[in-house]
């Protein structure tokens, strides 16, 4: 931009030149134009000052979107508000209830007291029904007055429901978030899979799918607290889950900017064809089943220095068993 | 919300008392109640603490909650210390003819949660009126059962005395 001063300046001096009248006693050119010269001054003062306040509140603007990005992703322990969480139990009741009638098993195999690790599948897109369920069915087993933290993709914290889902616990998900939550004696739970098992088509919704990750294994030991298994089976039939799309999130370089390895395509309401959840979906009223595993304490099970391999191989193991068995109970997709 | 269920069991106040006071029994004939655990020294009584839970819906609630009114052979009630607002009672009294009138009351709510919560207790309040009245009929049940066993006994053991 133009320096605003140098215009009005520039033109002053034009105009200033003038001063001095014509030869003739007619006002010159230069005394005409005079006028002009302070308008544009002021003009180009205005212009100036817009542009420096155009300036400002960009600069603000990007300030506070950082700053917005930056608190998103951090992880204060105190935003988690077990009040609100309270007061929003009947709305997450109901949507469990009767929308998914979901069925949770089993979750005293969840250590009473104590920070604990609970490991799931996850499924469903970006609405996933877990999500609400399982938060619910431990808040009103052990009390909303117990500890309990979620780790969740960066996006959905950055979303406009990030402010909420953090009064609910939910935490950008990070290794160091995640030990400071459980040195604190919380529950943690986490998605190893994320958004690559999160979006697998429809038709491997009975496959645990955690691409390989073991940094859960690595958290359970670095913090020596027990994993629980936690096993869901309905979620992707919410919708109809085509692809997960790594090919178009690369081809649009959404791996690189928004850390997405995938960029899901689905058939889902009310979009119809559904490109990327981006904007999230109406998850279809599948019923969800969710059976919580007996709790594993690495350590014990597998000696001081367990071998990330085989407990990785053993606890996803586990839980293809159990789902398999939720599989064969049920008879019909979506109904149950 | 609040909900009511009654019911009249052949068998006296003491007896029906004594079923509902031992918190060992609480299990059997409580409809939909998971799990019925005494927190602490105390077994029964004013101000023994059970941490219960019942399943409603999808989710298995309850928390802590603590005996309020120990009344004997007429009124215990509950409220809750931790978990969703609960507050019950039983309410025994004598109906003539050797019977008792069992009333169990239960209020349920969660504070400042609103037109949802309002809606949340209504759709909840099907299912809760169920456990109670099942609750409430297995316990005549259980009690009259064991009212019956003690008068064979009774009679037995009379019986045995005069031979």
């Amino acid at each position: 931009m133009p320096d605003p001063g140098t215009l009005a300046d520039r033109a002053r001096t034009n105009g200033g030149g003038t001063e001095a009248g014509g030869e003739d006693g007619q006002p010159s050119l230069s005394d005409r134009l005079a006028p002009l010269g302070v308008a544009g001054g002021a003009v180009a003062r205005v212009g100036g000052e817009v542009a420096g306040a155009g300036r400002k509140v960009a600069g603000e603007v990007l300030g506070r979107a950082g700053r917005r990005i930056g608190r998103a992703l951090s992880a204060d322990l105190d935003d988690r508000d077990p009040d609100y969480i309270r007061e929003n139990l009947p709305l997450a009741w109901l949507l469990s209830t009767l929308w998914f009638r979901a069925e949770v098993r089993n979750m005293g195999n969840v250590p009473e007291n104590g920070p604990v690790l609970l490991v799931g599948n996850h499924t469903g897109g970006n609405m996933a029904p877990e999500v609400i369920v399982l938060p619910l069915s431990f808040s009103t087993y052990f009390g909303v007055e117990r500890p309990f933290y979620q780790l969740a993709h960066n996006l959905v914290l950055t979303s406009p429901v990030g402010p909420l889902l953090r009064r609910y616990g939910t935490m950008a998900a990070s290794h160091k978030h995640a030990e400071r939550a459980l040195a604190s004696g919380a529950a943690v739970l986490v998605f190893p899979g994320g958004d690559w098992e999160v979006h697998r088509p429809t038709w491997e919704r009975n496959r645990i799918d955690f691409a390989g990750r073991k940094g859960f294994i690595k958290l359970a030991l670095s913090q020596d607290v027990p994993i629980v298994p936690v096993v869901t089976i309905g979620g992707q039939e919410t919708a109809l889950f085509l692809s997960r799309g790594g090919w178009l999130a690369k081809l649009t370089r959404a791996d690189k900017l928004l850390r997405l390895k995938v960029l899901p395509i689905s058939i889902a309401l009310p979009w119809i064809v559904n490109v990327g959840d981006l904007l999230g979906h109406i998850p279809l009223p599948a019923k969800i089943t969710i059976e919580v595993l007996p709790s594993i304490d690495l350590r014990e099970q597998f000696g001081p220095e367990p071998d990330p391999d085989e407990v990785y191989r053993y606890v996803t193991g586990l839980m293809q068993d159990a789902l398999d068995g939720l599989a064969a109970e049920r008879r019909f997709p979506v109904i149950g | 919300m609040r909900l009511n269920e009654s019911t009249i069991v052949s068998a006296s106040p003491k007896l029906i008392w004594d079923y509902i006071a031992d918190p060992g029994n609480t299990l059997h004939y409580m409809s939909g109640v998971t799990r019925w655990e005494v927190v602490g020294e105390q077994r029964s009584g004013l101000g023994a603490r059970y941490r219960m839970l019942i399943q409603v819906g999808s989710a298995e609630v309850g928390g802590l909650i603590e005996i309020v009114e120990f009344s004997e052979e007429r009124d215990m009630a509950w409220s809750s210390v931790t978990g969703v607002d609960q507050r019950g009672r039983w309410r025994l009294r004598e109906a003539g003819g050797g019977r008792t009138r069992v009333e169990l009351r239960f209020a349920y709510g969660v504070a400042g949660s609103g037109i949802i919560g309002y809606l949340a207790e209504h759709v909840a309040a099907p299912s809760l009126r169920s456990h109670l009245r099942r609750s409430l009929q297995q316990l005549k049940r259980q009690v009259e059962h064991e009212k019956l066993r003690r008068d064979a006994a009774a009679r037995q053991a009379s019986r045995a005395a005069t031979v």
